[in-house]
Order: C-alpha cells, then sequence, then structure tokens
C-alpha cells in the first residue's frame, strides 16, 4: 500500500465549501527516463483519481506522465451531509488504492 | 567534398545548439486540445492559471486552475483540462467537475520537460469553452533526463 495523505476537514457546517487535498506516493514513471544501462523504463503512472461523497462522484480525474511523482491533488466540494469521502487511485500494473474519511456536517 | 574552411568550423558548435525535435509540439498540443473541445471554439477568458513564471526544478512544478463560475446546477464547469506544447505527451490531466464542487478550482504539480506554453481549459455546463495559458521559463528540465 503506498502512504498517503490527505487532508479532508472533520467537520464543516452544512453548505460550506471544503477543500480537499490529497498526495500519494507513487513514482509516476513517465515511460521516458532511461536507467543505468540506459535502457528505458517502462511506463508506471497513476491514471485515474475518484473522489465520492456518500455515494456521489464529486470529482474525478485523468493523469498524464506530465503529473510530478507523489501526485498532488487540490478540489473543492460542498459540504452536504455527515458520510464519508472515498478517494480512489488506479493506476498501471494493476494498481489500486481506496482511502476513507469521515465527515460530519451540523 | 566539402572543405572544412574556417568558416564551416565557426558554425559547427551552433549546430550542437540546434534544439532536438523532442516531444509534442503545437500540432500536437492543438489535437489535444481538439480531442477534448470536439472542435468547438475556445474563448480567453473566465480562467486563470496560476503557475509560477520561471521554474527551477521542471520535475515538481506547483499549479491551480481557477475558473470564475457560480457553479450551480444551471451554470457550472463541467471539466477542466490542462495541456502543455513541449512535454513528450501534450496532456497533463483532465478533471471532471460539477455543481457540488461549490467551486471550479483545481491545484496539482505537474512536470515541464523545457520552457514552453501551458494552456487550461474549461468546459461549461452551456457548451462554452474557455482557455487561459502561461509562459513558463524551466532551469532544471524533467522527464527526458535521468
Amino acid at each position: 500500500m503506498a502512504r498517503v495523505l490527505i487532508n479532508v476537514p472533520r467537520s464543516a457546517r452544512r453548505g460550506d465549501v471544503i477543500t480537499i487535498r490529497t498526495l500519494i506516493q507513487h513514482t509516476m514513471e513517465t515511460g521516458y527516463r532511461p536507467n543505468a544501462q540506459g535502457d528505458v523504463m517502462p511506463r508506471d503512472i497513476i491514471r485515474r483519481f475518484t473522489c465520492t461523497y456518500d455515494g456521489a462522484v464529486v470529482f474525478s480525474a485523468e493523469l498524464s506522465p506530465a503529473i510530478a511523482a507523489n501526485p498532488f491533488l487540490s478540489f473543492t466540494t460542498v459540504a452536504t451531509s455527515s458520510g464519508t469521502v472515498t478517494m480512489t487511485w488506479e493506476g498501471d500494473n494493476g494498481f489500486a488504492q481506496t482511502e476513507t474519511r469521515a465527515i460530519e456536517v451540523t | 567534398m566539402i572543405v572544412p574552411t574556417r568558416r564551416l568550423l565557426l558554425a559547427a558548435p551552433a549546430l550542437l545548439l540546434m534544439p532536438r525535435q523532442a516531444g509534442a509540439t503545437q500540432a500536437a498540443m492543438e489535437e489535444a486540445v481538439r480531442g477534448f473541445t470536439g472542435g468547438a471554439a475556445i474563448t480567453r477568458g473566465r480562467v486563470a492559471l496560476d503557475i509560477s513564471p520561471l521554474v527551477e526544478n521542471g520535475n515538481t512544478v506547483p499549479l491551480s486552475v481557477i475558473v470564475d463560475s457560480p457553479m450551480t446546477e444551471a451554470d457550472h464547469v463541467r471539466a477542466i483540462a490542462i495541456f502543455n506544447e513541449r512535454n513528450p505527451q501534450p496532456h497533463v490531466i483532465t478533471a471532471q467537475l460539477g455543481p457540488r464542487a461549490g467551486r471550479a478550482i483545481l491545484s496539482t504539480h505537474i512536470r515541464l520537460a523545457t520552457s514552453q506554453t501551458l494552456l487550461a481549459v474549461a468546459a461549461l455546463s452551456d457548451g462554452s469553452f474557455w482557455s487561459d495559458s502561461a509562459q513558463v521559463v524551466v532551469t532544471l528540465a524533467a522527464c527526458i533526463e535521468g
């Protein structure tokens, strides 16, 4: 499992716009860099990120090799109700990771 | 046979300085943008692409895109895409948002292979496309070098 840093507020007022920031440990190998032997290393990137809030997709993104190593993404969503925020990363070589955070809306 | 004149020898280093044709070109970027817009016209404005004009390390370049939109059910940003001109591939990221985003803002860290122009395009719910571009100077390149 790759290490992740996720910043979702624990609580928010209903209707507030909250900022979600995520960072996941991943090399994001571009497929263009040569290794010490001079051979080009195959591509190994995270291709897709999805964030769902109480089952509904609120943000998703398709990533390219142009995204830096340890992809960082920051976006916003409206705090609608108490529940869970689920974040999924999918990538090359069967990479898949899901993280959840609870949020309390008052 | 070319006689190696003094003038030719003096010109030789200039050949070494010629830019390598590595990566995407303007045409490749335009095609990638067409793939996103479906050929629709793009208007400048409403989008703000925020990136440092001088970048020391192209391996991680912070970037954010803000679109001026009320983000309501009737008028919101559907997607934001970022393109580059001279990385090996023209596409950087495509993000899908909706009225539940509250604000149309996206931040990430990207790689830049060389000094170039970046383009951010926003797709709105009414079918229009808006854009902003930014010129970036990179001193240490990413992607190609090990």
